[in-house]
């Protein structure tokens, strides 16, 4: 509980109406997407910079957990208030405030919906690639600081790839800016890189300066099945190795079109194995060349199904095979852990056969799918968790499959981060000294601790 | 630690599995019009359901907080259409609603609403009162065809622009039973309170085409209000009254449609009676899904019967625009509408941005949040305005009212018309 004076200096920084504390208001801001929960004391929403500050000072000054927040659409438990203390939620620093046409950057404060920014750049032309799933109702701010990717990073880049500058509220309170509007500069330690993908755990980031790209002329869309798993990820190398770059690489495993088709009756081909959604964009007259050299790359390859969508709408139908995946998956189990491990490109076909055999040896399903062309598979677990011992089954399964992304030379996760969900994993990727090293930096930054504390590190420091 | 008194939860215990299946991914906040207005958790699906399920744990109260919370939804459906596991938000916050109620006692606005809409005669009487009182209350508004409070009254609030009540209810103009052609479908008319008191003119549309097209209209003069606006104030004991007494009406002819021409009666009895009602009292739900099945909004109606709107629609240049309704949106119907609309001689369509956005009225949503009411409503306005349309057309009397105010407020002179009354123009020479 926050006594008294605190809630009465909050609320002189950000206004009697932006601090909450009804049990109804923290119990709104206690949950994510992991579906973990947790009470905070009190929800804070600034809506200037300098509230941020003024909140952090008085957090330092009294040793209070902060909790930094955007839509709360984390994976990992990023944004949740584990051991009580303050949610500052940032979506009401929600302006764009500039989109400069001659530099190709735009400044953006951490509130925006990610989407609602790709709209306002391409109304003018302008491309800001990075499209985690959730781009819908993700902020920008939580799309920095925990790094996000998508399907359209095997061509373009992570989120952080766009990252040109930030300004930033250290847990001391000071405000710094990090990076730039220029493209080179080498003054000073990158702290930009080193902010993104902190996962809110080194400082509040109240503005972003991205870099943007031109809108590409238009894209294709082809929906591809296989015979085997082998097949499409050969199909993944031997496009690449062409030499054409797809914008978008999505698969599916066996498993995955199983519970699709079983619920949806799509009329996948019933000798389909693994499924690849592919998408080209460019110059009109450079992606019809593409579509055509692709299908020829991976006709010998065990294509069962070639589909180019020849429109908008089409090319919407052929994604709705892959938007449909989260709402099947419930049938298999009501309960699922939703990994995202990632290898090399050319190791997807090892890692899911490594997966194949921790699924019999436990016996719960597990169903892939995700970014081939980047290696990067969503691993879902799926489990009933009123049935005894299933959960404690899933975590053993769990670390098994982050033991052969990393035998694979992968990573436990690609995209989603630590937070609480993967703390418990992290030594299994992590050395000693990498550790300790992350610590430090940590501990310089934050000394009090203050900020999301408990996170990404197994133990307290 | 909470000092609890027992709450009566059984209403949320008959939703618990629905709750279950939320995964709190936050998609709802991507579409839902009271976030928008508000831009904080308790106001979305997800912040809901978790209050409804930490109210099932017993560690919060059906209090003045999970009040505000519970209140702030326009049960537009846009959340359950986008949501990657089907939670019916919508059902479980009527379900909240009935919870609360039962706790707190409705609202006094709500044990009003509930008088009325019990009552036919008490309705009947009211549309007379306001017609012989209303010059006391009301200013006529010039630009559009409605009025405007004189005085702030309660419940309502000075800013509110009320459309004109008819001189003669729908139902008293026309007798029971109109017959058509032998071997024509005969069609049952729910024709819900707003069209019988206030457009008027959209039930005379709808009888007009469908007697065009040579069927029976069999009008029940025992039908009641579909109980909408009890249910999204949670006194569902008031709209089980009603549900019996609809039900009743409606099966007391033989007849191949239950035809609406309100959206939100249509979703009533579509969608509603059976998930809300049955869901309550088994012992309904049977005859809940049958009249479910049966009923059929009016454009889809005459689409399927091969209304030929050559025939019967406009003649004169029209410029449209066209907004879905919540509660036509989330049962598909966006398509029939807008290719009768455009089969119609003379009628442009211009699509504005964002049509299929819900109007800000949300049954009773408009009187407790007025102004994040008209937050909602601003950008539907700004959008129709945009499109230069002279009318803008939708089938649903409720939404009608609500773009009605927040064009007049805007000062524009676009009209608000019911996509009946452009199709049956050559029929009925006016509007
Ligand atoms: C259905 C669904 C699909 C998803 N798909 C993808 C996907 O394809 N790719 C992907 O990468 N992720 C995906 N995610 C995960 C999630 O959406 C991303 O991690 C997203 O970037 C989180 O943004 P948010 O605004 O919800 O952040 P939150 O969940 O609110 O916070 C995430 C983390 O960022 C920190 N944070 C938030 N704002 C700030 C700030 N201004 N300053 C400092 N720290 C801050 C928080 O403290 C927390 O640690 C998906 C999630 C869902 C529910």
């Amino acid at each position: 509980m926050l006594d008294t004076r605190i809630l009465d200096e909050l609320r002189k920084i950000v206004g009697t109406d932006q601090v909450a504390t009804d049990r109804q208001d923290l119990i709104c801001y206690g949950y994510d997407a992991t579906q973990m929960e947790f009470l905070p004391d009190a929800v804070v929403h600034p809506g200037s910079t300098e509230e941020v500050a003024a909140i952090l000072k008085l957090a330092n000054r009294e040793g209070i957990p902060v909790f930094p927040r955007g839509a709360g659409s984390g994976f990992t438990g990023g944004a949740l208030p584990k051991g009580g203390g303050i949610v500052l939620v940032v979506t009401r620093l929600n302006r764009i405030l500039r989109i400069d046409t001659e530099n190709l950057i735009a400044e953006v404060e951490p509130g925006v919906v990610t989407e609602q920014f790709q709209l306002a750049v391409e109304k003018l032309g302008l491309f800001y690639p990075p499209d985690p799933a959730s781009l819908k109702f993700s902020t920008l701010g939580g799309n920095v600081a925990e790094n996000a990717g998508g399907p359209r990073c095997v061509k373009y880049g992570v989120t952080r790839d766009f990252v040109m500058g930030l300004e930033v509220v250290l847990p001391t309170g000071e405000i710094i800016r990090t990076g730039g509007e220029t493209y080179k500069g080498v003054v000073g330690y990158d702290l930009t890189r080193l902010l993104c993908g902190s996962e809110g755990s080194l400082g509040v980031i109240t503005k972003i300066i991205f870099k943007l790209l031109p809108l590409p002329e238009a894209k294709k869309t082809m929906l591809t099945i296989f015979d085997s798993i082998d097949g499409a990820a050969k199909a993944v190398s031997a496009i690449i190795g062409g030499k054409i770059i797809p914008t978008t690489l999505e698969f599916m495993d066996y498993a995955t079109l199983t519970c699709v088709e079983r619920r949806f009756s799509l009329g996948i081909p019933a000798e389909g194995r693994a499924v690849l959604l592919i998408e080209v964009d460019g110059d009109r007259d450079l992606i019809e060349k593409q579509a055509e050299r692709i299908h020829e790359i991976i006709r010998p390859l065990g294509l069962v199904q070639f589909k180019v969508a020849k429109d908008a709408a089409e090319s919407e139908a052929l994604w709705r095979v892959r938007r449909l995946v989260s709402p099947s998956l419930r049938d298999v189990n009501p309960d699922k852990f939703n990994e995202d491990i990632v290898v090399p490109r050319s190791k997807v076909p090892d890692v899911i056969r490594r997966i194949e055999k921790i699924q019999q040896r436990y016996d719960i399903p597990i169903v892939n799918f995700g970014h081939a062309g980047d290696g990067n598979i969503h691993v879902n677990v799926m489990i009933d968790k009123q049935v005894e011992g299933q959960e404690e089954k899933a975590h053993e399964a769990i670390a098994e499959v982050f033991r052969a992304a990393l035998d694979l030379s992968g990573t436990m996760s690609g995209e989603h981060g630590v937070g609480l969900a993967k703390q418990p994993y992290i030594h299994l990727e992590l050395t000693q000294a990498q550790v300790a090293a992350m610590q430090a930096i940590k501990k310089a930054l934050d000394p009090n601790n203050i900020l999301n504390p408990g996170k990404m590190f197994p133990v307290e420091i | 630690m909470l000092n609890r008194k027992v709450i009566d939860l059984d209403p949320l215990k008959r939703i618990e599995n629905e709750l279950k299946k939320c995964v709190k991914c936050g998609a709802c906040r991507a579409n839902c019009p009271a976030f928008a207005a508000y831009g904080k958790e308790p106001a979305v699906a997800r912040g809901k359901i978790a209050l409804a399920q930490h109210l099932l744990k017993g560690d919060i109260e059906l209090d003045g907080a999970t009040y505000a919370a519970m209140s702030k939804c326009l049960l537009c459906g846009s959340c359950v259409e986008k949501c990657p596991n089907e939670v019916p938000t919508d059902e479980i916050v009527m379900v909240a609603r009935e919870a609360l109620a039962k706790e707190r006692g409705l609202t006094t606005f709500h044990q009003a609403v509930g008088r009325v809409i019990r009552n036919r005669r008490l309705m009947n009487f009211g549309a007379l009162a306001g017609r012989i009182l209303g010059p006391l209350f009301f200013r006529k508004v010039p630009a559009t065809s409605g009025l405007r409070l004189r005085f702030p009254l309660p419940f309502v609030g000075g800013k509110r622009h009320i459309p004109q009540i008819a001189r003669k209810p729908f139902m008293d103009r026309h007798p029971e039973v109109i017959p058509g052609e032998p071997g024509k479908p005969r069609i049952l008319f729910f024709v819900g309170c707003m069209t019988n008191f206030v457009y008027t003119e959209v039930g005379e549309a709808a009888l007009a085409l469908f007697r065009h097209l040579g069927c029976t209209v069999i009008i029940p003069k025992d039908q009641q209000c579909c109980g909408l606006p009890g249910m999204s104030g949670g006194d569902l004991d008031t709209v089980r009254g009603l549900a019996e007494k609809n039900l009743a009406a409606l099966e007391r002819y033989e007849a191949d449609y239950v035809m609406t021409a309100c959206a939100t009666c249509g979703g009533a009895l579509h969608k509603f009676y059976p998930a809300v009602i049955g869901r309550k009292h088994p012992e309904l739900m049977e005859r809940c899904r049958a009249l479910a099945e049966k009923t059929v909004d009016a454009a889809v109606l005459l689409q399927k019967l091969g209304l030929n709107p050559e025939e019967t629609g406009a003649g004169d240049e029209l410029r449209i625009t066209y907004h879905d309704p919540c509660h036509l949106r989330t049962r598909n119907i966006t398509r029939q509408p807008r290719e009768l609309l455009t089969a119609t001689p003379g009628v442009g369509l211009a699509e504005m941005a964002g049509a299929d956005r819900c109007c800000g009225l949300g049954g009773t949503f408009n009187v407790y949040h007025y102004d994040a009411s008209m937050r909602i409503n601003t950008g539907k306005t700004e959008a129709i305005v945009a499109t230069g349309a002279q009318a803008v057309v939708t089938g649903c009397p409720g939404c009608m009212m609500q773009l009605s105010d927040g064009l007049h407020h805007a000062g524009s002179r676009v009209r608000v018309l019911h996509t009946l009354e452009i199709l049956a123009r050559r029929l009925r020479k006016t509007p």
